[in-house]
C-alpha cells in the first residue's frame, strides 16, 4: 500500500435545517420531494447541543436555513446559543413571517446577518413562490431588518421567467439597501430538478444575465457586492460544488440527519446517522455518508487525472446522481464529462420549449 | 444611492456588525467572517485588523506600525490605504 493518509479538515460551516414547513411553495426549493414532517423535527435543546458540538470541532458559521427556519418559535434561543458558541450566524428567510418584534428578538440575540430571497422585482415572482402577497412581506421585512442593524443580502432567484429583469433586481437590492446580492440561478436539486423544464433559461437569456452582471459588478464596485451563481448545465467546469464532499459544510435536517450537503439524501446506498445517535465529530470523520467521496480516492475518469481535480473535487455527486444515475462518476456539468453534450442539449430543448408546468412544493 | 467610500487616513474605521474578525482557535489563525465568505488575512493585515478598533483613525495605525516594524511611514500608509480600501469595497469595514 502506498497510499497517503488523507488529512481531514475540521468543517467550517453548519447549515441547520430547522424545520421543512414553510409558508412558501417555491417551484425551485432545494428541499427534497419527500419533506420532513414537524412531528419528527429535533427539539431546542438537543439543536442547542448541536450548535455546541459543531462549534467545538471548529466550526465558524452557522445558516439557519429550511423551510422557513423563522417557523421555529425556538429561533431566538438557537440563534442565542450561537453567538454564545462564538459562531457567525446568517439567516436564510422568506422573510413572510418576520415581524418587528421578532427582527429585535433575532438582532438582541446576535444574528450577524440576514438573507432574503427575492423571486422578481415586483407580485410577477408570487407564481414562482406560490404565496399571494409574498413580495411586499419581503420588501416590509428588509426595511426592518436594516433598521435593526441586521445586514442584509438579497438573493435575487433566477429563472427564465425573470432573467431579463436581472438589472431591475440589481437596482432593487441597492434601493432596498442591501450590501451584498446573489445573483443566483436556481440549482436544479429536488423541487427544482422536478420543476426544472418549467424554469431554466435559454443559453442565449444567461449569457446577457452574465453580461448584466459583469456591467452591474464595475458600476456598482463598493456599493453592492454581486455573487453570481449559473445553472452550472450551461458551464464548462462543474461548480466545486460545497467546496468539495465533506470537506467544508455539514447539513443537519429537521429529524437530525447529517448530511453532507442538502441534496444528499437523494444519493441512493449512502448510509446517514443522526444527531440521536453519534456525536457530530464522530459522523463528520467515520461515517460512510462522509467518506465515501472524500478528497479525490473515490475518483474515476475523467476526474482521476484531471488537473483540476483539487479546484472542483470532481463537481457535485447529487446531480451525478441525478442526471447520470451514478454519484460515483464525474458531474455531467463539466464538459469532460461523456454525459455532458446530453445533458447540456436537453437543457437547452426544455428551454426552448418553454412548457410552464409547476409543480409547488408540498407535503406528500 | 450609497456611494463607494474612499479611504483616507483621516478616517476612523470599523468592522459593521456582520463582518467578524476574530481568532480562530481550532485552527490558530485570524479569519473575516462574512456572509457566506471565510477570508484568510495575511501577518501584514493581521497586523493592521488587531489595530483597528473603531476609534483609532488610519493615520494613527499607520504611525504604530510604521514604529513597530521599523519601516518608513510612507510605505506602511500605502499598503494599509491598499487593504482598507479592498475591504471597504467589499463592505466589510465602515466608518
Amino acid at each position: 500500500m502506498n497510499a497517503i493518509p488523507l488529512k481531514v479538515e475540521a468543517p467550517v460551516a453548519l447549515l441547520a435545517e430547522l424545520t421543512h414547513r414553510c409558508p412558501m411553495r417555491c417551484l425551485y426549493c432545494s428541499n427534497p420531494l419527500e419533506l420532513e414532517r414537524s412531528a419528527s423535527e429535533l427539539d431546542t435543546a438537543t439543536w442547542i447541543d448541536v450548535i455546541d458540538q459543531a462549534a467545538q470541532i471548529g466550526v465558524l458559521q452557522i445558516h439557519f436555513s429550511g423551510g422557513e427556519p423563522t417557523v421555529r418559535k425556538d429561533l431566538t434561543q438557537l440563534v442565542e446559543a450561537s453567538t454564545r458558541a462564538g459562531l457567525y450566524s446568517n439567516l436564510i428567510t422568506s422573510a413572510v413571517l418576520l415581524d418587528k418584534d421578532r427582527i429585535k428578538e433575532l438582532a438582541d440575540a446576535g444574528l450577524s446577518h440576514a438573507q432574503i430571497s427575492f423571486q422578481d422585482v415586483d407580485e410577477r415572482g408570487e407564481v414562482i413562490g406560490g404565496l399571494p402577497g409574498a413580495h411586499k412581506k419581503k420588501l416590509e421585512a428588509a426595511a426592518l431588518l436594516l433598521e435593526s442593524g441586521i445586514a442584509l443580502t438579497s438573493n435575487a432567484i433566477v429563472t427564465r421567467h425573470n432573467i431579463d429583469r436581472v438589472q431591475e433586481m440589481l437596482d432593487m437590492a441597492v434601493a432596498l439597501g442591501a450590501r451584498r446580492v446573489e445573483v443566483a440561478n436556481v440549482q436544479y436539486y429536488g423541487w427544482a430538478l422536478k420543476n426544472r423544464a418549467a424554469l431554466i433559461p435559454t443559453p442565449e437569456q444567461m449569457d446577457r444575465c452574465t453580461q448584466v452582471v459583469a456591467a452591474a459588478r464595475e458600476k456598482l464596485k463598493g456599493i453592492l457586492v454581486i455573487d453570481y451563481v449559473i445553472p452550472d448545465y450551461y458551464a464548462k467546469h462543474p461548480k466545486s460544488c460545497m467546496g468539495g464532499w465533506a470537506k467544508r459544510f455539514l447539513n443537519v435536517t429537521p429529524s437530525g440527519r447529517v448530511v453532507p450537503c442538502h441534496a444528499a439524501e437523494s444519493i441512493v446506498g449512502l448510509n446517514f446517522q443522526t444527531v440521536k445517535e453519534a456525536r457530530l465529530a464522530d459522523i463528520w470523520y467515520n461515517s460512510d455518508a462522509f467518506t465515501r467521496y472524500r478528497g479525490t480516492a473515490w475518483m474515476p475518469e475523467p476526474c482521476a487525472s484531471c488537473d483540476r481535480k483539487e479546484i472542483d473535487w470532481g463537481g457535485c455527486r447529487c446531480q451525478a446522481m441525478a442526471l447520470v444515475g451514478d454519484a460515483g462518476q464525474a458531474d455531467p456539468a463539466c464538459e469532460l464529462s461523456p454525459f455532458h453534450d446530453r445533458v447540456r442539449a436537453m437543457a437547452e430543448a426544455e428551454a426552448r420549449d418553454g412548457v410552464d408546468e409547476f409543480h409547488y412544493r408540498q407535503f406528500q | 444611492m450609497a456611494e463607494r467610500l474612499i479611504v483616507r487616513e483621516d478616517m476612523v474605521l470599523g468592522f459593521p456588525r456582520h463582518i467578524t474578525f476574530r481568532h480562530d482557535d481550532a485552527r490558530d489563525r485570524w479569519v473575516i467572517l462574512a456572509p457566506e465568505r471565510l477570508l484568510l488575512p495575511d501577518d501584514t493585515a493581521v497586523a493592521i485588523l488587531q489595530r483597528l478598533d473603531g476609534s483609532r483613525a488610519v493615520a494613527h495605525i499607520v504611525d504604530l506600525l510604521a514604529e513597530e516594524f521599523n519601516a518608513p511611514r510612507q510605505d506602511i500608509a500605502a499598503d494599509v490605504v491598499a487593504m482598507l480600501q479592498d475591504l471597504a469595497d467589499k463592505g466589510m469595514v465602515t466608518p
